[in-house]
C-alpha cells in the first residue's frame, strides 16, 4: 500500500514542473499596448478643444466690446505682439533669460533640498526642530521674500536666486520627506534581513523606495521656482539683469501695452506647462509603470 | 557583517550540532511593570536540515519569536544561537522591492552577501532556475502572480546562503491550488538544498504535510503547548489520510488550547 502511494507520488511530482509552468501562464497578464493613434486622440483632443473654446470666448467679448480694445485686445493682436517680438529676434531671448535662470535655481534647490529632506526624514530631532518650519514655509508666497532679498542683495542675480531657492527648496524637501514616510515598514525589514543596513539601506532601500514621492517634490518644486522666478523678476527690474519674461511683463504694464502683457503671461504659462510636460510627467509616468503603480487607461 | 558572513568557514557551519537554539526566551513589550508577555520560556533546538513547524492561534506571537530569531528585535530574557550566520527571512508578502526586476531583487541579496559582480548574474539565474522560474529575469514583481513573486521571495531568502530559513505564513495569503503546488516546490528545494527551515503557520495541515516536527504554541503568552514528530516519509499530500489523522488530532490540542481562553 505505501509503496503504490509513494508510486503515485513521484509520478505527480514529475508533473510538477508542468503544473507549475501552466499556473504560471494561467495567472499572468498579458498586457496589450494601445495604439498610438488612439492615445493622441483620447490625450491631445480634449485639451485642444478646451483651447479653442477659451478663444471663441475671448474674442466674441473681444467682439462685443466687454471691455475697452485698449484694456482687452483680440486674439489676433496678441499674436501679432508675439509675432514681432519674434521677428526682431527677442522672443527667444526673453525665454532663455528666463528658462536659464529657472533651471538653474531649480538645479540649486535640489542640491539644498534633497539632503536637507532626508535629514528631516530620518533624524527625529531635525524633524521636531525645523520640519513645521519646512511645510509652513511652502505656504508662504515666495513675493513675500523680494522686498528682503532686495534688501540683502540689492538689484542684482542674487535676489532672484535667493527668491527661487526659498521658493523651491521647501517642497522639495517636503516631497522627499513625504516620499521616505510613504515607504511600507516591510521594505525596510525585508532590506534589513538580506543585510542592507547603514548606508546600504539608504542608498538601496530609502532612495529607490521614496522615489515616487520625491519625484512629485521635484515637479511641485519646478512650479514654485518658476512662479517665484517670475515675482521676483516683476519687482527686481535694472537694465543690468537683462531682460526676462517677468521684466516683459512689468515693461509692457509700465507703457500700457496690453498685447505684450498678455503675450508675456502666454510664454510664462507655454514654459510652465511644457517643462512639465516634456520633463517630468514622462519621468514621472517611466518611474510608475515600472512599478506598476500606473495602471494603462 | 555581509564580508564576516562570507568569510566563516563553512565547517563550523556543518560542525555546530544545531541551526538554531532558543534557551528560555522569553519577549515582552510595553513599560516594566505594565508589559505584555508575548512569548514565555521558549526552548527550540532545529537540528541541521531539520524542518521544523511553528504552530499556533493568533496571539502565541509567532511572528515576534521569528523576529528574535532573524535579529530584528532582542529577546527580553534568554539567549538565541544561529551558528550559520544571520538568517534568512520569508515573510506572508512578498516584500520583493518593486523597482528591481525580479533578477535584480535576488542581485541585490547576493551583493549584500559579497559576492563579486561578476558572479550574481549567473548566481541570481540559477537560483531562478531552482524555484523553476528561468525567464522571470527581467521581470517586473508586479508583471508575477501571486505564487511566482513567493517563488522570487524564496530564491532571494536562498542568495542569503544562510543555513537557515525562516519562513513566516509565507504561503497564507495564496489560493489553495498554488499553495499546494508551493507546498510540494518547498519540500523539494529543501531535500536539494539541505537546509534547516523554521516555518511558522496556523494551518494545521500546512504544518504536518511539510514538517518534520510541529511545535504547538499556546497564546498569551507563547509556550510550547507540545510537539510532534511527523514520520510520514515526504513526498506527503496534504490530502493524505495519515496527514489528515495526525491533523486531526492537532487540531484537537490547538482547539483545546484556544478554549482556555474563552474560559477566563
Amino acid at each position: 500500500m505505501a509503496s503504490t502511494e509513494t508510486k503515485a507520488h513521484t509520478a505527480h511530482t514529475g508533473d510538477l514542473a508542468g503544473l507549475e509552468a501552466g499556473l504560471d501562464a494561467l495567472e499572468t497578464r498579458s498586457t496589450t499596448r494601445v495604439p498610438v493613434a488612439r492615445v493622441l486622440l483620447q490625450k491631445a483632443v480634449p485639451p485642444l478643444v478646451a483651447i479653442a473654446l477659451v478663444l471663441v470666448v475671448w474674442q466674441l467679448a473681444y467682439h462685443y466690446e466687454v471691455k475697452p480694445h485698449y484694456q482687452l485686445p483680440s486674439p489676433a493682436e496678441v499674436a501679432r505682439a508675439l509675432q514681432d517680438k519674434w521677428l526682431d529676434g527677442t522672443l527667444l531671448g526673453y525665454v532663455w533669460t528666463s528658462l536659464s535662470r529657472g533651471a538653474l535655481g531649480f538645479v540649486a534647490s535640489v542640491a539644498i533640498g534633497t539632503p536637507l529632506g532626508l535629514l528631516v526624514a530620518r533624524v527625529r530631532v531635525v524633524r521636531a526642530a525645523i520640519g513645521p518650519i519646512l511645510s509652513g514655509l511652502q505656504s508662504l508666497p515666495s513675493v513675500a521674500w523680494v522686498p528682503a532679498s532686495i534688501i540683502w542683495f540689492g538689484l542684482s542675480d542674487a535676489t532672484i536666486y535667493c527668491v527661487v531657492l526659498l521658493g523651491a527648496v521647501p517642497s522639495i524637501a517636503n516631497g522627499l520627506v513625504a516620499g521616505v514616510d510613504q515607504i511600507p515598514p516591510l521594505f525596510l525589514r525585508a532590506g534589513r534581513t538580506i543585510g542592507a543596513t547603514g548606508v546600504h539601506a539608504v542608498r538601496h532601500v530609502l532612495l529607490p523606495a521614496a522615489l515616487p514621492g520625491y519625484l512629485a517634490g521635484l515637479k511641485q518644486g519646478w512650479a514654485f521656482s518658476w512662479r517665484s522666478l517670475m515675482a521676483a523678476e516683476l519687482i527686481a527690474t535694472s537694465p543690468d539683469l537683462g531682460v526676462g519674461l517677468g521684466q516683459l511683463l512689468e515693461q509692457g504694464r509700465e507703457l500700457s501695452d496690453m498685447p505684450s502683457v498678455l503675450a508675456a503671461i502666454l510664454l510664462i504659462l507655454v514654459v510652465g506647462i511644457g517643462i512639465e510636460l516634456l520633463v517630468f510627467a514622462p519621468l514621472e509616468r517611466t518611474v510608475l509603470r515600472s512599478r506598476g503603480l500606473l495602471v494603462r487607461s | 557583517m555581509a564580508t564576516a558572513l562570507t568569510k566563516q568557514p563553512a565547517v563550523t557551519v556543518d560542525a555546530a550540532p544545531h541551526a538554531a537554539r532558543l534557551e528560555h526566551v522569553s519577549k515582552s513589550f510595553g513599560r516594566p511593570g505594565a508589559e505584555t508577555h508575548v512569548l514565555d520560556d521558549i526552548s527550540i533546538d532545529v537540528a541541521p536540515g531539520e524542518f521544523v513547524c511553528l504552530l499556533g492561534a493568533s496571539g502565541c506571537g509567532k511572528s515576534t519569536l521569528l523576529n528574535l530569531v532573524a535579529g530584528l528585535d532582542r529577546p527580553t530574557a534568554g539567549g538565541i544561537e544561529t551558528p550559520g550566520g544571520r538568517p534568512a527571512l520569508m515573510f506572508q508578502e512578498h516584500a520583493l522591492f518593486p523597482w528591481l526586476t525580479a533578477g535584480r531583487n535576488i542581485e541585490l541579496a547576493l551583493r549584500m552577501r559579497g559576492v563579486p559582480r561578476a558572479e550574481r548574474r549567473p548566481e541570481a539565474e540559477r537560483l531562478l532556475e531552482l524555484v523553476r522560474l528561468r525567464g522571470a529575469y527581467g521581470k517586473r514583481v508586479h508583471e508575477l502572480s501571486g505564487g511566482m513573486r513567493q517563488r522570487v521571495a524564496l530564491a532571494r531568502a536562498l542568495a542569503q546562503d544562510s543555513q537557515l530559513l525562516l519562513m513566516d505564513e509565507p504561503f497564507a495569503a495564496l489560493d489553495a491550488i498554488t499553495r499546494d503546488v508551493l507546498h510540494e516546490e518547498l519540500t523539494r528545494i529543501w531535500a536539494e538544498t539541505r537546509l534547516s527551515v523554521l516555518f511558522v503557520t496556523h494551518n494545521v495541515r500546512e504544518a504536518v504535510r511539510l514538517a518534520q516536527r510541529v511545535v504547538l504554541l499556546s497564546s498569551r503568552p507563547g509556550r510550547i503547548a507540545r510537539e510532534w514528530t511527523v514520520d510520514i516519509p515526504q513526498p506527503r499530500r496534504i490530502e493524505d489520510s495519515a496527514v489528515a489523522e495526525l491533523s486531526v488530532e492537532i487540531t484537537e490540542h490547538l482547539r483545546g488550547e484556544i478554549r482556555r481562553h474563552g474560559q477566563h
